[in-house]
C-alpha cells in the first residue's frame, strides 16, 4: 500500500514537472504557431531571477511568484517586439531566430553570472509515508501544476482575453477583421508563455539548481511534449505530459532513469505515428 | 548546366590544391573538419531543401556513421569495411524511420520531432554505456567518454597504408566535391525533379500518379548515407567519436548552417557551414567575447535581415545588377 502510494506520488510528480516545464512553450506554440527554442533559457532566466532575489534577502514566495515571472514577462515583451513580431507565420524561421536568442542568453548569463551552478535550499522539510520519506516540495510541485492548469483554463475559457486569444488562434485574419488587435494579443500571449516559463524556472531552481546552460536540459523534453500534445495549448500539454510522464516514471521505477528517458522518447514517436498531428489534432477539437 | 558543373569541378579542384600553398598547416587541419561538416550540411540541405523533409535530427545519421566507422575500424583493423558500415548503418536506420513515418503520413514539424527524438534516444543510450561491459567486438562504447583512438582511414584493403592528415585533407575535399557534383546531377535526374515536385506540392505530385512516400523515403535514405559518410570522416579526422554527435545542439547547428547559407540551394549549406564554423573557431581563439553572444546575434540578424539565407540574397543582388543575363534556379 505504502509502495503503491509512493509510486503514485512519483508518477504524479513526474507528470506535474513535465507539465510545468512545457506549459510556457505550449501556450506560445499553440496560440501563435511560434516554436520558441529559447524556452529553456526563459526557464534559466526565471531560475536565476529567483535565486538572486532570494540571495538578496527577498521572501522566497515573493521571489517565486512575483520576481521570476515578472522578469521573464519583461524579457518576453522585449523579445516579442524586437524579434518574434517580424516572424509570424514563419515557423521554421522562428526556430533559427530563437535558437540564436538562446545562445545569446546563455552567453550573457555566463559572462555576467559565471559558469557555476547556483541554488537555494528546498523550502520545506519532508514527511514520512510509512517506511518512506518524501519531500514536501514534491507535493508543492504537484499542487502548483494543478493551480497553473486551473488558472490557464479559467483565463482561456472565461475571460474576454481568452475568448479573443482563442479566436485569434482559430483564424487570425478573421479576428483582425472583426477588430481584435491581433498584434497586442500575440504580445500578451508571448508574455503569458514567458511568465509561465519564469515561474517554472523558479519552481525547479531549488531542486535542480540553475546555471547558464540549465535551459538545455528542459528544451528537448518540453518540445517533444508540446508536439505530441498537438495544436491545443492546455489540453494538449496536460494530456501529453500525463501520458509521457507516466510512461517515463513507471519505466524509471522498474529499471533506470536512462531507460525511463528512452521510454518517454519512444512513447512520443509511437504516439506521433498513431496520431500524426498530436493528441489534440484528433481528439478534443474546439477545446482549449 | 554542363559548363556550370565543369566550372564547379574545376574551381573546387583549384581551391583544394591552391589552399595548402597559402595557409598554415594548422588551418589545413581545421579546413579538413570544415569540409567533413560541409558534407553533413549538404545532406541536410538535400533532404530539407529539395524534398521538404524537416529532418531536425539529421545528426542521428552523422553520429551513427561516426560510431559505425569507429566500431568497425577497431574490429577489422581496416577502414574499408568500416566506411561501408558508416554508409550502411545510417541508411538502414533512415529506411526504418522513413518507412515508419512517411507511410504513416507523418509530416512537417511532427516528422521533425520524430527525427529529433530518435537522435535523443541514441544520445541517452550511448551516454549510458560507460560501463566496461558495453563492448561491440573489440570496441568498448565508452558512454559519455566516447571512443578514443579511432583508427585513421587507409588505402582500400591495405591497413598499413594509412592516410596522414594532409592526405585526409585532400580526401575530404575531393569527397565534398564528389558529393556536391553528384547531388547536382541527382537533382536534374527524373528522380530529383520529382522530389522537388513533391516538395512544392505533395497533393499535386500524388495526383500526377507518383507515390510520394517512396520518393521521400528515397531522398531521406540518400541524405542519411551522405551524413554517415560525413560522420565517418569526422571520426577518422579527430580519431574520436563521442555522444555529442547525437545531441540537440549539434542537430540544431546543422539546421542553422543550412538556413544561414540558403535553404533550397546546394552551395548555400556548404558556405553557411564553413563560414559559421570559421567564425566559431576564430572567436574561440581570440577570446575577446563569449562566442555564444556573437553567434546568437548573427543568427537573429540573419533571420531578420536575410530570411532566405546568404546565397539566395547574393543571387538576388547579382540578378538585380546584371539584368540581361539569365540566371538558372538552384546554385
Amino acid at each position: 500500500m505504502e509502495l503503491f502510494l509512493i509510486t503514485a506520488i512519483h508518477v504524479l510528480y513526474a507528470v506535474a514537472s513535465l507539465f510545468l516545464m512545457t506549459a510556457g512553450l505550449a501556450v506560445i506554440f499553440g496560440m501563435m504557431g511560434v516554436i520558441n527554442f529559447a524556452h529553456g533559457e526563459f526557464l534559466m532566466v526565471g531560475g536565476f531571477a529567483f535565486v538572486l532575489a532570494v540571495q538578496a534577502g527577498i521572501n522566497t514566495w515573493v521571489a517565486m511568484f512575483l520576481v521570476a515571472p515578472l522578469v521573464c514577462v519583461i524579457l518576453g515583451l522585449v523579445v516579442e517586439r524586437l524579434i518574434i513580431r517580424h516572424l509570424y507565420g514563419r515557423t521554421v524561421d522562428t526556430i533559427l531566430a530563437t535558437w540564436g536568442l538562446s545562445l545569446l542568453l546563455i552567453g550573457i548569463a555566463s559572462v555576467t553570472l559565471g559558469y557555476d551552478q547556483r541554488g537555494v535550499g528546498q523550502p520545506f522539510g519532508s514527511i514520512a509515508i510509512g517506511a518512506y520519506r518524501e519531500g514536501v516540495y514534491t507535493f508543492f510541485v504537484i499542487g502548483m501544476a494543478a493551480v497553473v492548469v486551473a488558472l490557464l483554463y479559467g483565463l482561456l475559457r472565461w475571460t474576454s482575453f481568452g475568448l479573443v486569444a482563442r479566436g485569434t488562434m482559430e483564424n487570425a485574419a478573421m479576428a483582425w477583421a472583426l477588430g481584435a488587435d491581433v498584434k497586442r494579443i500575440y504580445a500578451l500571449t508571448f508574455a503569458l508563455g514567458a511568465a509561465l516559463s519564469g515561474l517554472a524556472g523558479a519552481i525547479f531552481a531549488p531542486i535542480a539548481g540553475v546555471m547558464p546552460v540549465s535551459g538545455t536540459i528542459y528544451i528537448a523534453k518540453a518540445f517533444i511534449t508540446v508536439i505530441s500534445g498537438g495544436p491545443l495549448p492546455l489540453s494538449g500539454a496536460v494530456l501529453a505530459s500525463g501520458l509521457l510522464g507516466t510512461v517515463s516514471e513507471l519505466t524509471t521505477i522498474v529499471s533506470t532513469p536512462v531507460v525511463g528517458h528512452v521510454a518517454l522518447l519512444a512513447a512520443a514517436i509511437l504516439l506521433l505515428r498513431i496520431l500524426p498531428s498530436g493528441i489534440t489534432g484528433r481528439f478534443f477539437r474546439g477545446g482549449v | 548546366m554542363i559548363a556550370k558543373l565543369a566550372l564547379a569541378i574545376f574551381g573546387g579542384l583549384a581551391l583544394l590544391c591552391g589552399l595548402p600553398l597559402v595557409v598554415e598547416t594548422y588551418t589545413l587541419f581545421n579546413l579538413t573538419v570544415f569540409a567533413a561538416m560541409a558534407i553533413f550540411a549538404l545532406s541536410l540541405g538535400l533532404v530539407w531543401g529539395f524534398s521538404g523533409i524537416l529532418s531536425l535530427g539529421q545528426s542521428v545519421f552523422f553520429g551513427l556513421g561516426a560510431y559505425a566507422y569507429a566500431i568497425a575500424a577497431i574490429n577489422f583493423s581496416d577502414s574499408t569495411p568500416a566506411l561501408v558500415a558508416a554508409l550502411a548503418a545510417p541508411t538502414t536506420l533512415a529506411l526504418l524511420i522513413g518507412y515508419f513515418a512517411f507511410f504513416g503520413r507523418v509530416t512537417d514539424v511532427y516528422f521533425g520531432v520524430i527525427s529529433l527524438t530518435t537522435s535523443l534516444i541514441l544520445y541517452s543510450l550511448v551516454n549510458s554505456t560507460s560501463d566496461q561491459s558495453f563492448v561491440i567486438g573489440k570496441a568498448p562504447l565508452g558512454g559519455y567518454n566516447g571512443i578514443p583512438s579511432v583508427p585513421p582511414i587507409n588505402w582500400p584493403f591495405m591497413p598499413e597504408w594509412t592516410l596522414g592528415f594532409e592526405d585526409m585533407y585532400y580526401l575530404t575535399g575531393v569527397l565534398l566535391l564528389i558529393v556536391y557534383v553528384g547531388l547536382r546531377l541527382l537533382l536534374v535526374s527524373p528522380f530529383g525533379r520529382i522530389c522537388i515536385g513533391v516538395r512544392e506540392s505533395e497533393t499535386r505530385a500524388e495526383l500526377l500518379g507518383y507515390d510520394v512516400r517512396k520518393y521521400k523515403l528515397g531522398m531521406f535514405c540518400i541524405g542519411a548515407a551522405i551524413a554517415g559518410l560525413a560522420g565517418a570522416l569526422f571520426a577518422a579526422w579527430g580519431s574520436f567519436v563521442g555522444p555529442d554527435s547525437f545531441s540537440v545542439s549539434f542537430a540544431a547547428q546543422a539546421i542553422i548552417w543550412v538556413m544561414f547559407g540558403g535553404l533550397g540551394t546546394l552551395i548555400g549549406p556548404i558556405i553557411g557551414c564553413v563560414a559559421l564554423q570559421a567564425i566559431t573557431t576564430w572567436l574561440g581563439q581570440v577570446k575577446i567575447i563569449d562566442p555564444n553572444i556573437v553567434l546568437g546575434l548573427i543568427f537573429i540578424a540573419a533571420v531578420l535581415l536575410l530570411p532566405q539565407g546568404i546565397v539566395p540574397a547574393l543571387q538576388g543582388l547579382y540578378r538585380r545588377f546584371m539584368p540581361r543575363r539569365q540566371g538558372s534556379g538552384a546554385a
